[in-house]
């Protein structure tokens, strides 16, 4: 467990650098980590997959799988992957502010 | 650094339905990770891109020494489904059927569905030639996406890099 400051603000974060405590998120958070990530740009589409993944951990308290986000946030594979390449299933979820998602599928 | 992209190739070699699962599993998560995925269907594998068949796979309790009578839901410990049981005519459709029942409840997509989340996140899928022509199989026999026909040289140029995972 560690801290580190992004946008201003304190997180905590585990040691892969996952954010701990989701409402430590915000949304200018989001960017920053999602800059590292690779995505310069967070479109309309980026964020109703981020919403639903927060969402979704409120009720649930884990991180969404992608099957989950898919069937959930309406959003095809396809999209899904298109919108975050390279692998979305760490990369929606820290972006999120939550942790790795605990499904298979 | 060179920024090579991790690799991983599939070989399915069944067409039992448990048999089915290992590499959609394992394929969706790696392409969850940003790793790319290669499927190659040989032998009974076919029948899991096979349009005729991928909804029908099948587990028989014959000769099965995992599966025991607590997977029916009657709970006896370790004691396994006599075989002679298994050769009952149904008893395969039964097994299928629960089997397919806890899949569901889990929420794990059926074996078509699946191979489709797999082609839409980027996996490539291929069969092989020498089972297609021993089973008399043709490209339209396939579910939508099955790439080409190749041959196990093929496959082995188009794995170069790539970690090799046969079921």
């Amino acid at each position: 467990m560690a801290t580190r400051t992004i946008a201003g603000k304190e997180i905590q974060i585990n040691n892969e650098g996952f954010m701990t405590i989701p409402s430590e998120w915000d949304q200018e958070i989001a960017v920053e980590l999602a800059k590292e990530e690779g995505l310069t740009e967070l479109s309309a589409q980026h964020w109703k997959i981020i919403d639903y993944c927060r969402q979704s951990a409120a009720m649930s308290g884990a991180a969404p799988t992608l099957r989950n986000i898919t069937n959930g946030a309406g959003v095809s594979t396809k999209d899904l992957f298109a919108l975050f390449p390279k692998g979305p299933a760490k990369k929606v979820a820290k972006i999120s502010g939550l942790g790795k998602p605990e499904g298979c599928v | 650094m060179a920024d090579e992209n991790r690799k991983v190739a599939f070989i399915c070699s069944k067409g039992n339905l448990d048999m089915a699962y290992p590499a959609l599993v394992m394929g969706w998560a790696a392409l969850g990770n940003g790793i790319d995925v290669t499927i190659f269907f040989t032998f009974w594998g076919l029948d899991m891109i096979n349009k005729e068949r991928v909804d029908r796979l099948e587990v028989a309790p014959v000769a099965n020494t995992s599966m025991k009578m607590t997977m029916m839901g009657v709970n006896t410990g370790n004691l396994g489904i006599p075989n002679v049981m298994g050769i009952l005519p149904g008893m395969t459709a039964f097994a299928t059927k629960l089997m397919k029942d806890k899949m569901d409840k889990l929420e794990v997509p059926p074996v078509r569905e699946y191979l489709q989340m797999l082609m839409d996140a980027g996996a490539k899928l291929y069969a092989c030639k020498m089972s297609v022509d021993m089973f008399g199989l043709k490209q339209e026999d396939f579910i939508d996406g099955v790439l080409d026909i190749v041959t196990a040289g093929d496959f082995m140029d188009m794995t170069e890099g790539s970690q090799i995972i046969f079921i």
